[in-house]
Order: C-alpha cells, then sequence, then structure tokens
C-alpha cells in the first residue's frame, strides 16, 4: 500500500471524484445509446423508413 | 478512405463502429500504464510531497478542457463555413464530454489547492476562467436543448461557440497577462519544462491515455446524436405520411 502522506485525504477525494465523474458520463453515453437505438427499432419495426431506404437504400 | 467520405452519417457509423473497440483498449492500456507510473513509481515533489499525484488527472483534464472547446470552435466553422453535415454533431457531442473533464479540473485543482495554497477557490484569472469555461459548457448544452430544429440550433450554437473561444487564450496566457495565485507553464514554455522527467513521462502518458478516453467518449457520444437525428426524420417521415397528413 502506498504512503500518500498527510493529505492522503485529499488525494484519494481526487481520484474518488474523478473516476465518478469520468463513471457518470460513460454511464449517461451509453444509456443515450441504447435509448436511442431501442426508439429506432420501434420505429422501424411500425414500417416507417427513410425516403432513401424505401427507394432501396441501404440502412444501418 | 477520403475524409470527405466521413461526411456521410452512414459511413461513420460503419467506421467508427469498427474504430470504438480499438479506442477503448488504446484508452485502457494507455491509461493504465500512466496511472501505475504516476501512483507507483513517480516519487514526491520536493516541496508538495505526494500532493503532486493529483496533477497527473488535474493536468490532463484541464488540457482536454480546452481541447474540448478548441474542437468545437473547429467544427463550428465545419457548420457555419463548410455546412459539413457532422461538424454540429461533433460540436453538440463533445460539450458534455468536455463540460466533464473541465468539471474534473475544478474539482481536482480545488483539492489540490486546499493543502497547496490554503484555500479551496480564489477568483484569481486562470481558475475563474476555467470556470468561465465550465459555464460555457452547460449553456452550449442548454442551447442545444432549448431549439428543437437541429440545423438552426447548430447555427445558433456555432456562432455562439466561436464568440466564446475568444475564452481559450485568456485562459492560456491569464497567468501571464495578470497576477495569479496559479502557477504559470511549466509543462509547454520556452526553454522547456520545468517539472523533472520522473514526473514528467508519467504525466504525459497519463494525457495521452485521457486524450482517447476523451476522443473515444466523443466518438460514442456522436453516434447517439446521429440515431437521435435519424429518429426525428423518421418521426417526420411517419407524420407527413400519417393518413390526413397535408390535407
Amino acid at each position: 500500500m502506498i504512503d500518500l502522506g498527510t493529505h492522503a485525504g485529499f488525494i484519494l477525494a481526487a481520484y474518488g471524484l474523478t473516476v465518478l465523474i469520468v463513471l457518470g458520463l460513460v454511464a449517461w453515453i451509453l444509456l443515450d445509446g441504447r435509448a436511442q437505438r431501442r426508439r429506432l427499432r420501434d420505429l422501424e419495426a411500425r414500417g416507417v423508413r427513410r425516403r432513401s431506404a424505401a427507394r432501396g437504400g441501404r440502412s444501418r | 478512405m477520403a475524409l470527405l467520405d466521413l461526411a456521410n452519417p452512414t459511413r461513420f457509423m460503419t467506421l467508427s463502429g469498427r474504430l470504438l473497440p480499438w479506442f477503448w483498449a488504446v484508452t485502457a492500456a494507455v491509461l493504465g500504464v500512466g496511472l501505475y507510473l504516476a501512483l507507483f513509481v513517480a516519487p514526491p515533489d520536493y516541496q508538495q510531497g505526494e500532493t503532486v499525484k493529483i496533477m497527473f488527472i488535474h493536468v490532463p483534464a484541464a488540457w482536454l478542457a480546452m481541447f474540448g472547446y478548441g474542437l468545437m470552435a473547429v467544427s463550428a466553422l465545419g457548420t457555419l463555413v463548410w455546412r459539413h453535415p457532422l461538424a454540429d454533431v461533433a460540436a453538440k457531442a463533445t460539450a458534455p464530454v468536455g463540460a466533464a473533464f473541465t468539471l474534473v479540473a475544478l474539482v481536482t485543482g480545488s483539492l489540490w489547492g486546499k493543502p497547496m495554497w490554503g484555500t479551496w477557490w480564489e477568483w484569481d484569472a486562470r481558475l475563474t476562467s476555467v470556470l468561465v469555461l465550465f459555464l460555457m459548457y452547460l449553456g452550449l448544452i442548454a442551447l442545444w436543448n432549448a431549439i428543437e430544429d437541429p440545423n438552426k440550433a447548430g447555427r445558433v450554437a456555432a456562432v455562439l461557440i466561436l464568440v466564446g473561444s475568444v475564452n481559450l487564450p485568456i485562459i492560456k496566457f491569464s497567468v501571464d497577462w495578470w497576477n495569479t495565485l496559479h502557477q504559470g507553464a511549466s509543462v509547454f514554455r520556452m526553454g522547456g519544462s520545468t517539472i523533472d522527467a520522473s514526473l514528467l513521462y508519467p504525466l504525459l502518458i497519463c494525457a495521452v491515455g485521457a486524450t482517447f478516453l476523451f476522443l473515444t467518449l466523443s466518438l460514442m457520444a456522436m453516434r447517439n446524436e446521429i440515431l437521435r437525428r435519424r429518429i426525428r426524420a423518421l418521426q417526420l417521415v411517419a407524420v407527413a405520411s400519417a393518413p390526413g397528413a397535408g390535407a
């Protein structure tokens, strides 16, 4: 275990809060991506297609 | 693949989908090595002791806070001048990532300042200009969400981004132009870095890893934004083709 000295609390708080902020950002982006893909699937399941796709274009 | 090919969102989705696992792998590897060197190998600073370990997250976060806004400024030019279809997508997707890294810089700076300066916060030019950067990120996010039409929102946001980019040189040179509590530049400066190599190399490796993390998250957020706009387009098609539409 590394010795962080007398200011260990500040160092641990800095790393801990950074991890918290970054994990929060990653979770938000992942959840947003999942929500968008689900909405897109729902629309496509209802038969709604882009005009280009309806003309035979490829859709991803 | 030519750069212009990426103007096609479908091609961008394909390419970014292939690149993302590699970006995550590079991020994990470089950031892992950097943090290992920072936490277990780098010696304590002769004045600051172990609190110098906060530098390995604070400095890359502060660099990337400015880098993110710089990317948004280039994207804003892409929106207004070249009308690149992905430029506004890139700017909008980068904003929350930039805001998060700016928040990390502010929080870790405060936690570093208390034991070293004896204060959590000082209204000096560097700290205040970075706080303004954070507020600008939040304002832009609010603006994009307040205007329903993404094209109109993109143009308005692009103008605001370019106006706000005047803050970047203010942040960079604030420590030279004004008498600040925050120290002057110590890595990229005329005459070379003032940081010892035993601390400098772990810092640079952490910065490269954090940059990959920033780019990876921005890429993911761009993909989400493309899907959001695709959904909006489909909803407009659904409304237009609904029975009674246009009657």
